[in-house]
């Protein structure tokens, strides 16, 4: 039988974002090719201004506001994926920012980074589109498979080299045992479009054993991703390794892209199984906060601390999910409290990283104590971050503690006893974190600099940029919290009854 | 048809693979077993497409098979990498940061 081609009918303007930063990407990468060492200064205000351009059929999108779905419901542009698409450009920007001067350091070539990160935020604002399992793991390749590269930048580097190598075969591995569990899920239903899998459940096929395997080794490869405990070995260790400007990104873009994917497959694929995942996402929540919290206590280097405080702060985000099921209602705060808090934890985990990729870089350790008495030397700096820590502890009225709240007034309003029992468990968490955090920004702010001190802080105006966005960000989304919830109500819930 | 010796299969190949990657040291042997994975994957996608006569099964296995190859493109590049510094590929002995 031959099957003559038709051409699937495309929606342009919806995947007009994704075509724009896709031509930018390969623009970059033809540059490079051709024009070598010239093209070099000029890489990375292309990329940024590629990024802004991206973000220009966004808004546009936005203010028409229509929900468009393309290729039967694999690929669907409405208020979710825009507002996630905004957070991923915005995060990706802000890491263009703070690789500039930085990546090139150690004589490394820089054109083929800008490539790499362009072609990884290619796969995270395409995942927060994807509602279809092929289109879901595609995605998830796309802005795996750069960041393993990315992780290893430093090709003379022990530590790259290893951290490359450590993050490229638990990825690989944790997407292998998630195909196992998609081939399961296309198994059970007969489709690979998640509105379709909910069908099936509905249908009756949700009893079976097959789909719950299915969805545990689906939610396993992504709690890998996000970084929740036991799934969390990997993150310390790569952190630590690969170059600070990519630990930010991996911390915040690449988090938030699991995030993204596991949202999607919950509300829109399994939403009705949630005996299923409920359980499940309620054991990820309390670990992850609680061994998150318990390590990063006795961390001495700051970029480990702050791996283990993003896995404790996975356990934050996730938390709401674990409840979510519950009913409609609760559903949908669920996905606004973890949206609202994925945007906030955007802007001051990436101000704190961009703070110590200066300070680091002005000792050349980030070890706690190389950033004693910061304030002596770098006043300004010390400020940013000490706003950037209490937000992360949660302290009003800074971005951190809306989004805590917000996590907070969803599990207690839920109803449920499990709710009420996690919602504990992440009280005392607050107060655990709040005890490391605050002890950096003490060390910053009361102890002497050590005498040797060897260069001056440099602070370029790209950094300036950056630190501003990401203090803007925290204090408004602190003070006016109204703001980030205006755009976080959003519902995927629509097709599930 | 019989699915289940297809399922059966690529359990099998499943669990081998994982306790490849579990137990081996060798960098190359620890991607191989990945690959023995990936193709537990495709056997399960391409017999549950066959038995359902559902195509995006077909599909997904050919997506499977392409991504996969270039993974293991990154991966070997990156093994090749660690040779060059350490003249040795012995995963066992990648620890220098702990914590």
């Amino acid at each position: 039988m031959i099957l003559a081609f038709e051409r699937p009918a495309i929606d342009w303007h919806a995947v007009a974002p994704e075509i724009v930063l896709l031509s930018v990407g390969v623009l970059i990468t033809l540059l490079d090719i051709l024009f070598l060492e010239k093209a070099r200064p000029y890489m990375a205000a292309l990329s940024g201004l590629g990024i802004l351009a991206t973000a220009i059929p966004l808004l546009t999108l936005g203010i028409d506001g229509t929900e468009r779905v393309l290729f039967d419901g694999a690929y669907v542009v409405d208020n979710f994926s825009l507002v996630l698409k905004a957070i991923f450009l915005l995060a990706g920007y802000v890491v263009i920012l703070l690789s500039t001067n930085y990546i090139v350091d150690g004589d490394y070539w820089e054109s083929e980074y800008y490539g790499l990160l362009l072609a990884s935020l290619m796969g995270m604002i395409m995942m927060a589109s994807s509602r279809d399992l092929i289109s879901i793991f595609v995605a998830l390749e796309l802005l795996s498979i750069p960041a393993y590269l990315m992780v290893a930048w430093r090709k003379r580097d022990p530590k790259s080299n290893e951290a490359g190598l450590k993050y490229y075969l638990m990825g690989v591995f944790a997407s292998a045992v998630m195909l196992y569990g998609m081939s399961l899920l296309f198994g059970v239903s007969g489709t690979t479009v998640l509105s379709e899998i909910a069908d099936s459940i509905e249908a009756g096929n949700g009893s079976s054993s097959v789909m719950t395997l299915g969805i545990v080794f689906v939610i396993a490869g992504f709690a890998f991703k996000v970084s929740a405990v036991p799934f969390h070995t990997w993150a310390p260790d790569v952190y630590e390794g690969a170059p600070t400007p990519v630990t930010a990104f991996l911390s915040v873009a690449s988090k938030a892209a699991g995030f993204v994917a596991l949202l999607a497959l919950i509300f829109v694929g399994f939403y009705e199984l949630s005996n299923i995942w409920e359980p499940l996402i309620w054991i990820l929540a309390a670990l992850s906060m609680t061994v998150g919290n318990l390590v990063a206590l006795r961390q001495t280097n700051v970029v480990r601390l702050m791996a283990y405080s993003g896995v404790a702060q996975t356990g934050f985000m996730i938390a709401p999910l674990a409840v979510a099921g519950h009913s409609l209602t609760t559903g949908d705060q669920a996905l606004s409290a973890i949206i609202t808090y994925l945007a906030i934890y955007a802007a001051m985990n990436l101000g704190a990283f961009a703070v110590i990729i200066t300070l680091a870089r002005r000792t050349g350790s980030a070890e706690i104590d190389s950033f004693a008495g910061a304030f002596h030397f770098a006043p300004g700096l010390t400020v940013a971050m000490t706003i950037f820590l209490f937000s992360l502890a949660g302290i009003p009225p800074l971005g951190g503690w809306f989004a805590k709240f917000e996590v907070f007034r969803v599990l207690a309003t839920s109803g449920e006893a499990w709710g009420y029992l996690l919602a504990v468990v992440a009280a005392i968490n607050s107060v655990i974190a709040l005890f490391y955090y605050a002890n950096i920004a003490r060390k910053m702010w009361a102890e002497e600099p050590s005498e040797n001190d060897l260069k001056n802080v440099e602070i370029t105006p790209s950094l300036v940029s950056a630190l501003a966005i990401c203090v803007l960000v925290t204090l408004l989304f602190g003070i006016f919290p109204q703001l980030v919830a205006r755009f976080t109500e959003v519902s995927l819930l629509a097709f599930a009854t | 048809m019989l699915l289940n010796q297809f399922l059966i299969l690529s359990a099998v190949l499943f669990s081998i693979g994982v306790y490849g990657v579990v137990t081996r040291r060798n960098g190359v042997m620890v991607l191989m077993s990945i690959e023995l994975i990936l193709n537990s994957v495709n056997i399960n996608l391409v017999a549950f497409a066959a038995f359902r006569e559902a195509i995006p099964g077909e599909v997904f296995a050919l997506f499977v098979i392409a991504v996969a190859a270039a993974e293991v493109g990154v991966g070997l590049a990156m093994v090749l990498l660690l040779y060059r510094n350490r003249r040795n590929i012995d995963l066992a002995r990648i620890d220098s940061m702990k914590g």
